[in-house]
């Protein structure tokens, strides 16, 4: 069937639009394997190579496989054989496409061919037809005289969705609020991080936190726990011991400290990298993400990045024994903010 | 033994068995309680002597004349030799110039002049010492939990192969790729410039020596993956890819559309 749009001949369609002549297609020109046989041959052994090369580098990555298989433990095979791996299998793909590229390039008829593009509406004949398939089914499945099946099956459509409700159910619970608690309580005792989590804890007593130490803490019993890299990632903590008349202690928090020594979140409350690049002469605290700037000696301050608040202050003290310990929790969140937009709200109020 | 059973009931008996006991544990006490303080090396009289000298014709300028600091330079009493041996002994020191932090250049003092004035530091107060060889050697070290230590104290500035990184204002923490055993022993130890100080209460003697096997095993082994672009990460891995693969990808997208010959 033609289409009774198509008046003219393609390619003389466009002729003076908008002021502008259609240019046609560029003059065909032939390529040097078109006219040359003997380009033609040249031509067709390159792809050739190109195919060996692939199968070269095949057979070569089984090859280096074998070859470099490392002892356990080393690593100078290994790295060999990363390197055979690559140059083979690079070898191996690029030869299958660079020699079917040239083929397409130099040996297949490149000459411009134009095919008249079909519309997109069917011919009015085609339209009728459609409609009234539509309709007879419309008659013959009785949806518009039988109400009673018609909401029956919406109903069960509406329905079937609820099971998916119980299975995503269990990406919970929701956090609850675990996210404004850490394990940091009154007279927890601080224990060295060991960078893994401890069979045993091993306290930190205030004299051994000298001037210009920084200890990496977590709170005792963390292996204990359900989860404890969980309790690490909100409850870890950066120790310091700052000379006490370097330190602009606010009044309120004048027993938050012992002899200089003060703890601090290590989450940042920007977007929760761990914050502990202490420069113990500047007595700046940087975050490596966003390079946010606290300043121990201002309770932690902002001095410089994207960072909003101080970082959360951990209140400690010295029990009978000599261990420091935590008078309570932090005194809000650690990391960032998602608890302040209520409270700016009941500020307001 | 008839001599000591006829004196033992001599007046002085007391007072010589207390003397005895008040020997033995004190001496027992020192022998036990060997920490860094104590010297590990012995200085004798003239390493102090000509230390001096050398303090005050180089470092007395922003040190003061008896290294109890200027506006210019920190107090020196308390640092230790192996603050010194530090500083010096890595050409931090003496200072070629004002600026954010100390460089290191190639050491002004030979190893000799390095120690004397090491022995007059120390001599100034009690400070960590040089560390003792038993503590530098890699081979006794655990680089599994030396790995652990590093990247809980030392990654977050010196990058967790130990390829260094920026701070605020122009400082850095720099590369630890070639550093001598001894000096990153001493590094911790003692706390140069804005690093962080690492007493033997919170590394011990025994982790400072898994550290530095952690660090002499991932800057000296080959990098298993090939090149490693500076170990910085996606940094410098992004930027090779950005540059090269992109252009690769443009360079091969132009062919493929040009027209050929």
């Amino acid at each position: 069937m033609t289409s009774k749009h198509l008046t003219a001949e393609a390619g003389s369609q466009l002729e003076q639009v908008n002021g502008h002549t259609n240019p046609g297609l560029p003059e065909h020109k032939p390529r040097v394997t078109d006219s040359s046989p003997l380009a033609e041959r040249i031509t067709e052994r390159q792809i050739a190579g190109w195919f060996i090369l692939s199968m070269i580098g095949t057979i070569g990555f089984i090859v280096s496989y074998f070859l470099f298989d490392s002892e356990p433990g080393t690593y100078n095979n290994l790295r060999l054989q990363n390197t055979a791996f690559g140059i083979t299998a690079t070898a191996a793909l690029a030869g299958i496409g660079i020699g079917v590229i040239l083929w397409a390039r130099q040996l297949i008829p490149d000459a411009e061919v134009v095919e008249s593009r079909h519309d997109i509406a069917g011919s009015e004949e085609d339209q009728a037809v459609a409609v009234e398939i539509l309709n007879q089914a419309k008659e013959e499945s009785g949806i518009a005289r039988r109400p009673f099946l018609r909401n029956t099956l919406i109903a069960a459509v509406a329905l079937a969705p609820l099971p998916a409700i119980l299975v995503f159910r269990d990406l919970g619970p929701l956090p609850g609020d675990s996210l404004f608690k850490t394990l940091w309580g009154p007279g927890v005792r601080l224990c060295q991080d060991p960078g893994m989590v401890p069979e045993e804890d091993r306290y930190i007593r205030a004299e051994e936190v000298t001037i210009g130490s920084a200890f990496h803490v977590i709170p005792e019993k963390m292996h204990e726990s359900e989860h404890p890299l969980d309790e690490k990632a909100k409850a870890a903590v950066l120790l310091m011991r700052v000379d006490p008349r370097e330190l602009n202690t606010d009044p309120e928090k004048e027993d938050w400290g012992v002899d200089g020594i003060v703890a601090y979140s290590k989450i940042c409350t920007h977007v929760g990298c761990p914050v502990a690049l202490y420069e113990h002469q500047t007595h700046h605290l940087l975050c490596p993400c966003h390079q946010s700037t606290f300043d121990v000696t201002n309770h932690c301050a902002v001095i410089f990045g994207p960072a909003k608040r101080p970082l959360p202050q951990l209140p400690i003290a010295v029990d009978d024994e000599g261990y420091l310990v935590a008078q309570r929790d932090f005194p809000e969140p650690v990391g960032p903010t998602f608890w302040e937009i209520n409270m700016r709200e009941t500020s307001v109020e | 033994m008839k001599l000591l059973a006829e004196r033992r009931r001599h007046p002085m008996a007391l007072v010589v068995l207390l003397l005895v006991g008040l020997l033995l544990t004190g001496g027992a006490y020192a022998a036990f309680t060997g920490t860094s303080t104590a010297n590990a090396e012995e200085y004798s009289a003239s390493d102090v002597e000509e230390g001096e000298k050398l303090f005050v014709t180089n470092c007395a300028t922003c040190h003061g004349m008896s290294g109890e600091g200027t506006e210019n330079g920190p107090g020196l009493i308390g640092v230790g030799a192996a603050a010194v041996d530090f500083q010096v002994g890595t050409g931090r020191m003496p200072l070629q110039m004002m600026g954010p932090q100390a460089q290191v250049k190639q050491p002004q003092f030979s190893e000799e002049q390095t120690r004397q004035m090491a022995a007059y530091v120390a001599s100034l107060g009690p400070g960590p010492a040089v560390p003792e060889d038993e503590y530098l050697d890699p081979s006794k070290g655990d680089a599994a939990a030396g790995g652990g230590l590093f990247r809980t104290n030392c990654a977050m500035c010196h990058n967790v192969v130990g390829a260094g990184g920026a701070l605020t204002r122009g400082k850095y923490a720099p590369s630890l790729s070639g550093v001598s055993e001894k000096h990153l022993y001493e590094a911790m130890q003692t706390g140069p410039q804005n690093m962080p100080i690492f007493n033997d209460a919170n590394l011990t003697p025994e982790q400072k020596r898994d550290v530095i096997a952690y660090i002499k095993e991932v800057t000296e082994e080959t990098p298993p993956g090939g090149f490693s672009l500076g170990s910085l990460g996606p940094v410098s891995e992004g930027l090779f890819i950005w540059f090269f693969g992109l252009a690769g990808v443009i360079g091969i997208t132009m062919w493929l559309s040009s027209r050929s010959k």
